[in-house]
């Protein structure tokens, strides 16, 4: 697993590239949260999370006894100038309102469509929706951050198999291979890592891709 | 105004078998513990927790899935307790997942006079199963029951003797819609002021809402 952490960081660089200035963001728990390291310099956005507040930093590693501000993942964060904390009602009526412009969210599966399954596999592993189905339902556009693969199994599909936490929402795909736009109902492959060749990513993913290049 | 402040042993004695219990906090930050140590202490079974996960283990919900006195967990995300998803796979709890807005809002109902509240959060998904979808304006919502329950127990920052209270940094989130939902209103606070010390303008939830009011932890 040691170069897990590198392909989260690839995918989570890239992810942050999709972001423009003054963007409202919600970044959900786990790769999602990486994305906030990586944010250029000349670009400011705000970022929501749900547990309550609106202008977090970037991680802020260990907390200091008295910390009282968290993101949705429990890890430490700041807020910056400018901020906003509130409850949980108030913090979906950013999300489901429309108020926010992107959310970044993780993935189990992602399919052409743009349905994702991201809370349950059943019987194994059930997480939960957390806010995923309110930012699915609400945020302006969805990106879904993950591995382009699970053990080498496609995690991008024609039709998901696992429950569905969103359907017909997904924008834009981003892998550590990959950045794909739904267009459609089609895998768009708007661009594509330099170590691979178009035939080698169709190979590792479960849906037809189109090249716009 | 009356202080309620309360001794612990009669909090412990307030806990009853099958109670509905709501919990604040997220991911065991702004968690009521000595309220929870309450909940152990009663020794009462068969609950039903709502609140928006089971906190992380050995800290927040988390403590209560530890012990075998509930029955039944309604919360939208568990996938940092890995006991509350065992205990559910090998069938030992009932776990209803909520999406968490939905869950906020189903709070929000109870404690507000409202039956429900219609949202398009869901639809398309196994939580729209044998629920209505009522069409307006010419978009679908799902119909969200209210939820209320038997117990609250909440974690201010700052509360004043009348149950008054300030939820500090991201410490507000469910504590504030929570104190509305229930019959009976538990707040445990991390600072005790007198009545009449509390900046009117700071207060979150006002102290007509709560029942009984213990010293946490952090109070000298």
């Amino acid at each position: 697993m040691s170069n897990s952490i590198s392909v989260k960081d690839i995918i989570a660089k890239k992810a942050a590239g999709e972001l423009f200035d003054g963007a409202v963001v919600n970044l959900g728990i786990g790769l999602p949260e990486l994305v906030a390291s990586y944010i250029p310099e000349d670009v400011e956005v705000i970022l929501q999370s749900e547990n309550g507040i609106l202008g977090m930093t970037a991680l802020e590693g260990e907390p200091a006894e008295d910390h009282a501000c968290f993101n949705a993942g429990g890890k430490c964060v700041g807020y910056k100038a400018g901020s906003m904390l509130f409850d949980s009602l108030t913090s979906f009526m950013f999300i489901r309102g429309g108020h926010i412009d992107i959310a970044i969210l993780g993935a189990l599966q992602v399919d052409q469509t743009g349905s994702l399954a991201s809370h349950e596999i059943p019987g194994k592993f059930i997480p939960g929706m957390g806010g995923a189905m309110d930012l699915a339902a609400g945020a302006k556009k969805l990106i879904i951050a993950t591995s382009h693969t699970q053990k080498g199994k496609p995690k991008l599909l024609e039709k998901i198999t696992f429950p569905a936490t969103a359907v017909n929402c997904v924008d834009t795909i981003i892998t550590e291979l990959c950045i794909i736009d739904i267009i459609d109902q089609r895998f768009v492959v708007r661009e594509m890592s330099a170590d691979i060749s178009k035939e080698e990513l169709q190979e590792l993913t479960g849906a037809p891709l189109v090249f716009n290049f | 105004m009356r202080s309620k402040l309360t001794a612990y042993e009669e909090i412990v004695s307030k806990v009853k078998d099958g109670m509905r219990i709501m919990i604040g906090g997220f991911l065991a930050d702004g968690s009521p513990e000595l309220l929870i140590d309450a909940v152990i202490e009663s020794g009462a079974k068969n609950l039903t927790i709502i609140g928006n996960d089971t906190g992380v283990p050995g800290r927040g919900i988390s403590r209560l899935i530890e012990t075998d006195q509930v029955d039944k967990v309604i919360a939208s995300h568990v996938g940092l307790n890995p006991r509350t998803t065992q205990r559910s796979i090998e069938g030992s709890l009932d776990l209803e997942l909520v999406p968490q807005g939905t869950l906020a809002e189903q709070i929000r109902c109870a404690g507000a006079g409202l039956g429900g509240a219609l949202t398009p959060t869901g639809l398309g998904t196994e939580v729209a199963a044998g629920k209505r979808i009522i069409e307006i304006q010419g978009k679908d919502y799902l119909v969200e029951e209210a939820l209320g329950a038997d117990l609250a127990l909440l974690k201010s920052s700052i509360s004043d003797e009348f149950g008054n209270s300030f939820y500090d940094g991201t410490c507000k989130n469910f504590n504030i819609v929570m104190a509305y939902a229930a019959d009976l209103v538990m707040v445990e606070c991390d600072q005790l002021v007198d009545i009449g010390e509390m900046n009117p303008h700071l207060v979150e939830t006002s102290g007509i809402l709560v029942d009984h009011l213990i010293k946490g932890a952090k109070c000298e």
